[in-house]
């Protein structure tokens, strides 16, 4: 019975396998020397394994007493964790690598992370949910202190962690109101226990501490108040982590515990997630018009974003949960351009971050500046870039589930969202040539870049046969 | 290659776009003159491929023709085809491009880009025109503001950066709430196909939303939803303020294309959407939108009258004669439909070239302002022909394309709503006034400034480019046929099926009306 519960995890075993020897590994072979060659093994890992499990098609198992659960959703899931956590550590190393801050626990610690993230996206009791969540959270905590000497990076680690514990803190009193009220942390079991009738009010309120809990993950409104101080202050290479991988796990996190867990309350969680989505894509747009950092600027951006993933789950259909992982597909993949652009912005060898640092690049660094362009566009939704198909799922999956206001709530934050988008291809293209950027930037980080624009260009014709993957993962999760 | 003449004639710029983009290096003289003779040998076969778009088609068939398609995502087709309504819009755009193009040969800052923003632009325009599906319709329609986002923004004169940015976020917010409404549609019709669109019956019983009580119901909603978009794009008073900056501020050609082509969307979405497939609500928002559109006549005429910039002028003269396209498309009739698709048309050739006046003289003596100029008919004499043509036609005299369109606008609105046929007459002395003001104050008088006493007159190229213009004009003018013939058995199976839609939406409160009674 063992052996098959491992094997149904392997993946997250064999991760944790190599955490453990990476470690071993560093301390004792060498230290920051080895720190390179790590991170590499590491990614290749991590692209490895989300090939095997795109690989592999199991159906839906379920292991260690329902605490574990692999299906397709999962497997969507974790292939884009996966993915794009390796994405964003070779792209970050030779950033690193020059500000001296390339330590061997880096690799090991997002190893950590994922393994977390991915124990948290095949969670199936509140038990595994919060020891994915924790896992995953306390190597974050630590990788955005990455530099020590500065204060702002301890900072963000500090606040990050104490809002982080706050939050814990928050899911877990709802984790024990369920348990109180339902009897059970599995999710199955919550399930059973809320067919008939109204729910009882204490299962009300765990739903509601959960949700709030697992938002401050997601950073939506009103718990997002983390996110612009941690993006600004980590290391650049760990903001783009934060804006990928864990913002996917969060989200999956969060349909399947409402879905599997509170599948019969679709009305009640409905609405909170309803009014988070709202809430998140209007303070997310108009709270980043006044920024003059990138960094805090796309912790906004992120915000608004995690707005309209959360409209697609409002919605509590099939659709949406299909338009939802879309949506967080296509989001990982232009922040992952756009990240690495940041990551190349230097000024005579030392990183900036001031948007008007961009100013006159279309001059400088043509291709560079076209590709930013094209993400840019496509962060804000025009047509034909693919971040235009990520909303139209979205709005279609709300419309369809009865929901046209959000819908059209969505799209006036969207126009406002525009407009900041739209300043930084105003820096690019009609800024005077001022104290520019470096036309230099690291082949990696460039590949990055010009992969993800030339993919939200020529991703209109099909989008990559993404649609019907998620149209499976869907499936699975919604009964 | 006839059976995707439509796409190949929509791809074949955006093709040129990325030969420019990838291949073109340097930006030297050299590349410069390459980039140029790439794009207008480009916008060139796309006219002449257009050309056999003409010849074969058939105006008698009033369905779609030339129709192709195949599966796209998410149960989306990519389906193109044009009928009666949009070929002409198709030609329109294909006739335009190669003389925008040439009119830029005097642009010498990032040519290619330049090129390569015009090119991607016709691409997206003629997306619009043939797209015969909801979502692909949309995405032509507003991915073309990113081009002209750039065009307005790099190019453009010193206000430039504020009028990108209104003309950006004012059209996409009127164009966001229209893809609501389209989700909506696709959600009620169960499809995004247009052509099968037209002949669904949208549910037009009365709705109480938060209270209110609506009229038409969903048809209301959506035709809202519709009028916010096209009434921008458009554009109508009083959401018209977008038009005159970014009119100022675009370089030449970008001008020409925003006022001879961008402008026609608007338009054409009316005739495609708003009212074949919202026939009730149509109806009951008509005296509005014909309201709106006398007053956009008067009003932006008598603004018009007092600018003392040239492209405002113009730019303010283009929203009133718009006011007599929504005129001519809400009167719902044979005569106001073919009026309102000629206006465009005419419009479309008047308006480029009096955009294309200003820019020749701009280009030698980098001022708009009215007040600099007097006197060019001493030292510029086929200039000041040129510019009264155009201006006569602008104003809607006789014989000149101007004329017709204004003409059929008002016998069609005349049948339906006197007073406002009254009230934009009235319109018509008042274009006079405004164009002839200019006429004269910028090419008769006494040459008295120093700096235009060595303008030198229009040149081989310049002449070049007006000559077709002027043909064009003059032809629709004396033979306004040539367009009618092509768009009238389409527009009258147009006006058929809305009067239908209509009658049976009567007979439907009828009847409901007598149960009600008899209950």
């Amino acid at each position: 019975m063992i052996t098959a519960d491992i094997a149904t995890a392997l993946p997250e075993v064999v991760l944790a396998g190599f955490a453990i020897a990476g470690l071993m590994y560093g301390a004792f072979g060498g230290q920051d020397r080895v720190a390179g060659r790590l991170l590499w093994a590491t990614a290749g890992l991590f692209v490895a394994l989300a090939v095997w499990l795109g690989l592999i098609d199991s159906g839906r198992q379920i292991a260690f007493g329902g605490m574990y659960i692999d299906d397709a959703f999962a497997r969507f899931a974790k292939i884009t964790i996966l993915l794009s956590a390796a994405a964003v550590l070779v792209m970050g190393q030779p950033y690193l690598q020059r500000r001296d801050l390339m330590r061997f626990e880096y690799p090991v610690l997002i190893t950590l992370s994922v393994i977390g993230m991915m124990m948290m996206v095949s969670a199936g009791d509140l038990m595994a949910l919060y020891m994915g969540l924790e896992l995953q959270s306390l190597a974050l905590y630590v990788i955005a202190a990455l530099r020590r000497d500065s204060a702002k990076s301890t900072e963000a680690g500090l606040k990050y962690f104490v809002l982080g514990a706050l939050s814990s803190g928050i899911l877990l009193y709802g984790a024990s109101l369920t348990y109180g009220f339902a009897g059970t942390t599995l999710f199955s079991g919550i399930l059973a226990g809320v067919t008939e009738g109204p729910m009882p009010l204490g299962l009300l309120f765990g739903l509601v501490f959960l949700i709030a809990g697992l938002a401050f993950k997601v950073s939506a409104v009103p718990f997002h108040m983390w996110t612009p101080d941690v993006y600004e202050g980590s290391p650049t290479p760990v903001t783009a982590f934060f804006a990928t991988a864990p913002k996917v796990a969060a989200m999956a996190l969060l349909a399947r515990l409402v879905h599997d867990a509170f599948g019969h309350a679709a009305g009640d969680w409905g609405q909170v997630i309803g009014l988070l989505a709202v809430a998140s894509m209007f303070v997310g747009a108009i709270a980043a018009i006044g920024q003059r950092d990138i960094k805090r600027l796309m912790a906004y951006s992120s915000i608004a974003h995690m707005g309209f993933a959360l409209l697609g789950l409002a919605a509590g259909t099939e659709a949406g949960v299909q338009a939802m992982l879309i949506y967080m597909a296509i989001y990982v993949t232009m922040n992952i351009g756009t990240f690495a652009f940041i990551l190349s912005m230097e000024r005579d060898g030392r990183p900036v971050s001031d948007i008007a640092a961009l100013n006159g690049l279309a001059k400088i660094d043509p291709m560079r500046a076209l590709a930013l362009l094209v993400l840019m566009f496509s962060l804000a939704g025009v047509p034909p870039m693919v971040g235009f198909f990520g909303k139209f799922y979205v709005l279609q999956a709300a419309v369809d589930a009865g929901l046209t206001w959000l819908a059209l709530a969505g799209v006036v934050a969207s126009v406002i969202g525009a407009f900041y988008y739209l300043r930084i291809v105003y820096f690019l293209y009609f800024g005077e040539e001022g104290a520019g950027l470096d036309a230099t930037m690291p082949a990696v980080q460039w590949g990055f870049l010009m992969a993800s624009a030339v993919a939200m260009l020529v991703g209109v014709v099909n989008l990559f046969g993404i649609e019907t993957l998620a149209a499976v993962a869907a499936q699975t999760l919604v009964h | 290659m006839m059976d995707n003449l439509l796409s190949f004639i929509t791809f074949l710029p955006l093709v040129a776009a990325l030969i420019l983009a990838l291949f073109l290096r340097g930006d030297d003289a050299a590349a410069q003159t390459n980039a140029k003779w790439v794009a207008l040998l480009a916008t060139t076969i796309t006219f002449i491929a257009s050309l056999l778009l003409l010849e074969g088609f058939d105006p008698q068939n009033t369905g779609f023709q030339f129709v192709e398609q195949s599966p796209w995502i998410l149960g989306l087709t990519y389906k193109l085809g044009v009928d009666g309504i949009s070929v002409l819009f198709v030609m329109l755009t294909t006739f335009l491009m190669p003389l925008t193009i040439a009119a830029c040969w005097t642009v010498t800052t990032r040519v290619k880009e330049y090129m390569i923003a015009f090119l991607v632009l016709e691409t997206l325009m003629l997306g619009v025109f043939c797209a015969l599906d909801l979502v692909l319709f949309y995405l032509f329609f507003e991915a073309g503001l990113i081009p002209m986002f750039l065009i307005i923004g790099i190019w453009g004169g010193k206000e430039r950066i504020y009028a990108a940015f209104k003309f950006f976020l004012y059209t996409l917010l009127g164009s966001v709430l229209m893809l609501v409404a389209m989700i909506a549609m696709y959600a009620q019709a169960g499809t995004t196909d247009i052509p099968t669109l037209l002949t669904h019956t949208f549910d037009s019983s009365p709705l109480v939303v938060a209270g209110l009580h609506i009229a038409g119901g969903v048809q209301t909603l959506l035709w809202l939803a519709f009028f916010a978009s096209f009434a921008v794009k458009m554009p109508m008073w009083p959401v018209h303020t977008w038009l005159p900056d970014a009119h100022v501020q675009a370089p030449t050609a970008g001008s020409v294309v925003l006022a001879a082509i961008l402008l026609k969307m608007g338009g054409y979405g009316f005739l495609r959407f708003s009212l074949p497939m919202f026939p009730v609500a149509s109806d009951i928002w008509a005296p509005m939108v014909l309201w709106m559109s006398a007053i956009a006549i008067v009003y932006t005429s008598l603004v018009a009258l007092i600018q003392k910039d040239m492209k405002k002028l113009i730019a303010y003269s283009s929203v009133a004669h718009m006011g007599f396209v929504t005129m001519g498309i809400f009167a719902a009739n044979q005569q106001g439909l073919d009026g309102a698709i000629f206006q465009m048309i005419s419009h479309g050739f008047v308006s480029g070239a009096l955009f294309l006046a200003v820019g020749v003289i701009y280009d030698r003596m980098h001022t708009r302002e009215i007040e600099a100029y007097g006197g060019l008919v001493i030292r510029m004499p086929v200039y000041a022909l040129v510019f009264m043509l155009f201006t006569m036609a602008n104003v809607g005299l006789p014989g000149t394309s101007g004329f017709v369109g204004e003409f059929l606008t008002l016998i069609g609105v005349f049948q339906v709503n006197t007073w406002v046929a009254a009230v934009a007459a009235t319109g018509v002395i008042f274009s006079a006034a405004y164009a002839l003001w200019l006429y004269r104050r910028v090419v008769f008088g006494d040459l008295i400034r120093e700096s235009l006493k060595t303008i030198t007159d229009m040149t081989a190229r310049e002449r070049a480019i007006f000559a077709p213009l002027i043909v064009m004009t003059l032809l629709l003018g004396v033979y306004p046929s040539l367009v009618t013939d092509i768009i009238g058995p389409s527009v009258t199976a147009l006006v058929t099926h809305y009067d239908a839609a209509l009658a049976q939406a009567n007979e439907s409160v009828q009847l409901a009306l007598n149960e009600g009674a008899g209950s």
